[in-house]
């Protein structure tokens, strides 16, 4: 059975109004943020949930490490349901989920020495004696490549930015969750220690057996950790599968468009131009189709109606949310302009 | 290619003052810009790129202190202007800037059109509605509808807030257009907009381009040269395709083996070890040293000097001769382990 399961998980934010618009009686409007989305997660998996800024995959990483209620929709996490946690489970549930943050300048206590900040989980639930709680922290740290001797006893502010985040790791780690959710853990740091920090959490993955949700708008890094592939345009899943099929074999036009404009250290590479048009609106109470369909080059008024919903089938790893693309494929009418 | 000189820098050095000491941001940097280039300058946070660009621009600090031996733009020694004439005959006019997180540099009470009619008007002296028409053109280059004129900041999405601050940069056809960081935290899909108009941009006009960005990847799309940047210096620099042919440097091996390419996914990545230095103090050894995986003693006793070892293509390496040896080795992870 899968560790973690989504079902039509849908999370609708309401539009503040302001005194006119109450007293005009307008109706709310909702930013339908995230809609009807399903995914499974095996356990030590790394599932990347890709898609550009606006398009629900940190909403989703929210309701996800349960800081969020879904609008709609259930998520099963080990047989339970997160969303109707009795209170008593909390505390099993935020051992269980750690959250790995983007910002590692942002997200530590600046008066906090390291080894306290690793050992604030663990104390907080009281997970174990003190005694042990510091051995484990110590352990943790030497671990995440930080000799306990040199860094114990440091400030946030005198170590690097890729010292801080391997901090962030230590922490959500030290807890032995079974599944940890990184929300673009690289996007602050340097290009060249980037590579050490998705070593380090690929090795951790699988030494200590945890599941995880990376999410990214950078497909060459998830492209080098994610087994799974998820691609989201605006509160829709549209396209899921393994990664190497995703990035090398993608299906929906959008994922097409995305992967092509990703740009290549070789300046030899040109690369095709992507055929759609516009810009990414809001999703405040979008169509009820497809929500690429008004920038799509492909878009009937079918799509305009119609959305396929992605359904994990172990069967049929590789699924596409696009209506037209048996069509499109057969008259082979996806293949990009070249420059 | 045509060759011809816009810009030639030489020996320029810009120290800040501080009170832990005084620290080399930018050390002994000499590169040169031809007419209608792209040239790109490719580093990670605390290189000195832009300390660069802002030394060139004369937009440093108070407690900044710069020196060069010259700065030569399009044959008049800018080193020679007092700041007044460096504002009045060079910036904007004949040498534009595109900052850093450009999109967040526009007034939020004034109409975009309205800023950069501003910019034409500041220093030429026109009307309001003269300066008009060529603005309806720039917006036409970056790609804007003539009518987004009207339209206030916050009406733009982040990818035409920076197109927006393109035109401007564009507004007094400058011969050459500083572009800092031009597309970092836009999403993939804004950003190969933006990228594919500059490229067009520079083909419909005779600008050239200097390029700084921590991408790789989009430097080696952009660029027609290259210089990458470590620790105030510039390590190396060639034409983009000898750059990732026979990169030279160490810290350009390095740099190559920790980015990650969407076409290579069985690449494996490879981190360099340590954080770069603080800087502080005259650069007496090489600033790469100890995250250096071939340095030898040499390294530790004087700072490399530039060398040309085929035209065009300069590396500061005392190891340079051995440069197919060291590319041969870096390409192994053992060889970065080591050093932990």
């Amino acid at each position: 059975m899968a560790l973690l399961e989504l079902n039509n998980v849908t999370k609708h934010f309401e539009v503040r109004q302001g005194v006119l618009q109450k007293l005009q009686r307008q109706p709310v409007s909702l930013i339908k943020a995230v809609q009807s989305v399903n995914l499974t997660l095996g356990e030590n998996e790394v599932l990347g949930i890709a898609g550009e800024s606006g398009c629900g995959k940190s909403t989703t990483c929210l309701m996800i490490a349960g800081m969020l209620q879904p609008s709609a929709g259930e998520i099963h996490f080990s047989g339970k349901r997160v969303d109707q946690l009795l209170a008593s489970e909390q505390a099993w549930y935020r051992r269980q989920v750690q959250m790995i943050f983007q910002d590692p300048y942002e997200s530590l206590n600046p008066r906090f020495r390291v080894l306290e900040t690793v050992a604030e989980g663990p104390r907080a639930l009281k997970l174990w004696p003190e005694k042990e709680i510091l051995e484990r922290s110590v352990d943790m740290l030497s671990s995440v490549g930080l000799p306990p001797a040199k860094y114990a006893e440091r400030y946030p502010h005198e170590l690097s930015g890729g010292e801080r985040q391997r901090v962030g790791i230590a922490s959500a780690l030290v807890m032995e969750p079974r599944m940890v959710v990184a929300d673009e853990p690289l996007s602050m740091l340097d290009v060249s220690i980037r590579a050490g920090i998705l070593d380090l959490l690929k090795d951790l993955a699988s030494k200590r057996h945890f599941s995880c949700v990376y999410v990214s708008h950078d497909l060459s890094i998830l492209g080098h950790i994610a087994d799974r592939l998820m691609i989201m345009y605006l509160g829709q899943a549209v396209e899921m599968g393994p990664t190497w099929e995703v990035i090398r074999n993608p299906q929906h036009p959008y994922t097409r468009a995305l992967i092509n404009a990703v740009p290549v250290p070789d300046p030899r590479v040109i690369r095709p131009v992507p055929t759609i048009r516009g810009e990414v609106s809001r999703p405040i109470n979008p169509p009820p189709g497809c929500r690429f369909s008004p920038r799509c080059p492909h878009a009937t008024t079918v799509c305009q109606q119609a959305f396929l919903q992605l359904q994990p089938d172990e069967n049929k790893p590789h699924q596409t949310a696009c209506v037209r693309l048996e069509e499109l494929s057969q008259t082979n009418q996806l293949a990009e302009a070249s420059p | 290619m045509t060759g011809e000189r816009l810009l030639q820098v030489q020996d320029l050095t810009v120290r800040y003052q501080t009170q832990m000491g005084e620290i080399h941001a930018v050390s002994g940097v000499t590169f040169f810009v031809n007419k209608n280039e792209v040239f790109g300058i490719a580093g990670e946070s605390g290189c000195g790129k832009s300390t660069l660009i802002r030394a060139l621009m004369r937009l440093l600090p108070d407690n900044a202190k710069m020196s060069a031996q010259s700065i030569e733009y399009e044959g008049e020694e800018l080193t020679r202007l007092s700041e007044a004439k460096f504002r009045e005959k060079i910036l904007w006019a004949r040498m534009s800037l595109v900052p850093q997180s450009a999109m967040n540099s526009l007034n939020p009470v004034y109409r975009v059109g309205d800023q950069v009619v501003e910019a034409i008007r500041a220093p030429k002296n026109v009307t309001k509605s003269e300066a008009r028409e060529p603005v309806t053109q720039l917006f036409d280059i970056v790609g804007l509808q003539p009518d987004l004129m009207k339209n206030f900041p916050h009406e733009f999405s982040g990818g035409m807030r920076q197109r927006a601050m393109i035109a401007m940069s564009l507004a007094l056809d400058p011969g050459l257009v500083v572009m800092d960081e031009p597309t970092t935290g836009l999403d993939v899909l804004v950003q190969e907009r933006i990228l594919r108009r500059i490229r067009e941009i520079r083909s419909q006009i005779s600008s050239s381009i200097i390029l700084i960005t921590h991408d790789i990847a989009v430097i080696a799309e952009m660029s027609d040269r290259i210089a990458v940047m470590y620790g105030g210096q510039i390590m190396e620099q060639a034409p983009a395709n000898d750059l990732f042919d026979t990169p030279c440097h160490p810290y350009t091996l390095g740099l190559k083996n920790a980015f990650p390419s969407i076409r290579n996914l069985q690449q494996k990545l490879i981190s360099i070890p340590g954080s770069p230095p603080t800087l502080l103090g005259a650069p007496s050894s090489c600033p790469f040293l100890e995250r250096c995986p071939f340095c030898v003693q040499q390294c530790s006793q004087r700072n490399p000097e530039n060398i040309t070892i085929q035209p065009l293509h300069e590396v500061r390496c005392v190891r340079h001769g051995e440069a197919p040896l060291l590319r041969e080795k870096a390409s192994e992870k053992e060889t970065w382990r080591s050093l932990n």
